[in-house]
């Protein structure tokens, strides 16, 4: 008997010391909506195995404003301000799919000169969103003097952008047809000279800080490892699909504009890591110098907005003058131009990746239906199997990596 | 193709590699503005995509995009637009579709785990139902948000807004209020089958009137507001006035019946309740 209650007391004494493997249930915790590191309003609901992450939530559209709802009683021209409030970092890319996407609609054609300004100011853009995620994923991730070089950089885009359309963010400047004006001497070669000097100079001074920084590299590399299957399956595009290893880009498998006739490299990534993401961008910095330093020496001289009265509006100084550039200007400004019926998808590269305009018109001077295709749809819904596993503080370098603006994923 | 929009493969004999491999599955095939947009049987859309993913002469092997878009008048009034990209033969395809809002699309989250997301934005917008989706939430609307808010049928203002009630303390739905009604203007030319009057021309239409009518008896007079009652039906639209041109009326998705009882709204203040 004696033998059994000092079982029994063994038993409970080794259960209430215990050797220290205490059960720990699941908990759930809230990333966001409100929190520095998730980039604008996201909520993430996130299951931990004490620091591990074991499944999670994102929780998106407060940011939803009915964009395309909106744009469906608007007419064809009123609905390209929206675009720029989309990807508030990439506002010239947005537009760039919508004017495409109507003037494969119109069938229009496009001054040579129009091409060219866009595309030069799509690769500007293009740098200055890099400037912005690329600065922000280094400070997710601890550092802090990089971003504040990188938005020296942003600055300057965006004092270029208000140079040429008066508007430092929601440029609203393509158009369909063209462009809205043309920009001045003087703007190309100040662009021309921050190409050459600037850009470069503070770049890479900014990158040296954190590429082979030991710090860095043991929060990037090796963490949300994407692989080629994945990465298709997952509707990857942009850098994401580039930095898990398909030499995918639509500036040069479906190009668009004139970027048939620019010359450029397309960085992959080796291992689909966040180390591989924020390396491709880093590259990707460089090739958009060398388009548009191709665009400055190009770029000929002559109209920026279609001929075809019937779409793109007379110039001021015309409509003195001619009764029917008025007439024209009136109609123009108030009915717009009606868009043959018909159905296209077009997606271009963003910075950010495939964003794409899928365009239903029914003949009349409003879309029918403008349906947005997001980037950070699809990136972002891969965040639960990209950070399974791994600990809660690599969750702001998977999301920094990602590059996701909620103005666009919630449209 | 004029315009400067993305060039990718043509589509020459994708219709006929695509017909051969979907054999009866494939109800319409049809190459409009340069895309290829397939209509397939919707109880076999998941074999149907199996196909066009896997067979080696199509390889479509990204979902891009699921779309849908809303036709009232139609008996089966979504469709469902799948986007689907081959990276391999660097070419776009666009799969349809038509549904309900009762019968359900087959998932193809099976296939492409990326349409998760993709059905529930369709289900959310539009209220399609994806059979065999793991996960069919509400995915850009507000927590507990009611109807479906990208059919044509749901007006733009929406039913309900919100705002932080300082002796509640918290955030209230209170029904929408306007301040000034929701205005569309017809900018149509009236040359091209607009439906109202120009100025000037209201009596375009009518025959000729003969002269000065007879005076008439004092029992056959009329009170001036019978008259004007009559006047209106009878007299042809024009835009004399704002009233008569249809200007800031209501919107016809915007009548106060139409808006669905929700118990988590509370009455608003306003003199229209």
């Amino acid at each position: 008997m004696t033998d059994y209650i000092e079982e029994v007391l063994h038993n409970r004494e080794a259960q209430e010391t215990g050797s220290g493997d205490v059960e720990i249930q699941n908990y759930t915790i809230n990333f966001g909506p409100q929190h520095p590191a998730a980039h604008g309003v996201l909520r993430l609901v996130m299951e931990l195995d004490g620091e591990i992450i074991e499944r999670l939530d994102p929780h998106v559209g407060l940011l939803h404003r009915g964009t395309e709802k909106l744009i469906e009683y608007k007419t064809y021209a009123q609905a390209l301000p929206y675009m720029d409030r989309l990807d508030y970092c990439s506002p010239l890319c947005m537009e760039h799919s919508y004017v495409l996407a109507v003037e494969k609609l119109l069938d229009l054609e496009v001054p040579l000169r129009a091409q060219y300004l866009r595309v030069f100011f799509a690769e500007l853009t293009r740098i200055c969103n890099h400037m912005l995620n690329l600065g922000s994923h280094v400070m997710d991730v601890g550092a802090m003097t990089p971003n504040l070089w990188m938005f020296e950089i942003r600055e300057d885009c965006l004092n270029f952008f208000e140079r040429a359309s008066g508007a430092r963010m929601h440029s609203n400047y393509f158009r369909v047809g063209g462009v809205h004006q043309d920009v001045p001497l003087k703007l190309l070669t100040d662009i021309a000279d921050w190409l050459d000097t600037r850009l470069p100079k503070l770049f890479g001074d900014a990158i040296s800080l954190v590429a082979e920084n030991r710090i860095f590299k043991q929060r990037n590399v090796d963490i949300a490892v994407v692989s080629r299957e994945d990465a298709l399956a997952w509707g990857f595009s942009g850098p994401m699909i580039r930095a898990a290893g398909i030499p995918w880009d639509l500036r040069k498998s479906q190009p668009y504009d004139v970027y048939d006739r620019m010359e450029f490299d397309i960085p992959v990534g080796t291992r689909g890591d966040c180390y591989d993401r924020f390396m491709v961008r880093v590259e990707e910095v460089y090739q958009s110098a060398r388009i548009m330093k191709q665009c400055l020496a190009e770029m000929p001289e002559g109209p920026i907005m279609t001929t075809d009265r019937k779409v793109g509006p007379p110039k001021r100084g015309e409509m003195k003058q001619s009764m029917e550039a008025l007439i024209h200007h009136f109609k123009l400004y108030t009915e717009g131009y009606h868009v043959p019926a018909g159905e296209v998808y077009v997606g271009t590269e963003s910075p950010k990746g495939e964003f794409g305009i899928y365009m239903v018109s029914d003949g009349s001077n409003k879309p029918y239906r403008c349906k947005i295709r997001p980037t950070a749809f699809s990136h972002l819904q891969a965040a639960d199997f990209m950070s399974k596993g791994h600990m809660l503080a690599d969750t702001t370098a998977i999301l920094g990596a990602m590059d996701i603006v909620f103005g666009e994923c919630d449209r | 193709m004029r315009a400067p929009a993305p060039k990718y493969t043509a589509n020459d004999g994708v219709i006929a590699t695509a017909q051969a491999a979907l054999g009866d599955m494939l109800v319409e095939a049809v190459d409009k503005v340069g895309e290829v947009s397939l209509t397939v049987d919707r109880d076999r859309l998941v074999e149907a995509m199996t196909a066009l993913r896997d067979d080696p002469m199509l390889q479509y092997q990204q979902l891009m995009e699921i779309a849908g878009v809303d036709y009232p008048e139609r008996e089966e009034r979504f469709d469902v637009c799948y986007h689907l990209l081959s990276v391999t033969k660097n070419h776009r395809i666009r799969v349809r579709v038509m549904t309900d809002e009762e019968k359900p699309v087959p998932s193809v989250t099976g296939i492409w785990p990326v349409a998760g997301w993709l059905e529930r934005e369709v289900y959310d917008m539009y209220g399609v139902l994806f059979s065999g989706n793991p996960d069919l939430r509400r995915i850009l609307t507000d927590y507990g948000f009611r109807g479906h808010p990208q059919r044509k049928d749901f007006p733009l203002t929406g039913y309900v807004e919100l705002r932080y009630s300082e002796e509640a303390k918290r955030v209230v739905y209170e029904p929408v209020e306007l301040a000034q009604d929701f205005r569309t203007f017809d900018f149509m030319s009236p040359w091209e089958g607009a439906k109202y009057v120009l100025p000037g021309d209201e009596k375009g239409g009518e025959p000729e009137a003969k002269g000065a009518p007879t005076p008439l008896k004092a029992d056959e007079i009329k009170k001036t507001d019978d008259a004007k009652a009559e006047a209106d039906t009878s007299k042809p639209k024009s835009t004399d006035s704002p009233k008569e041109s249809g200007a800031g009326q209501s919107h016809p998705g915007n009548q106060p019946e139409e808006k669905p009882g929700s118990p988590d709204v509370a009455p608003g203040k306003g003199q229209n309740q």
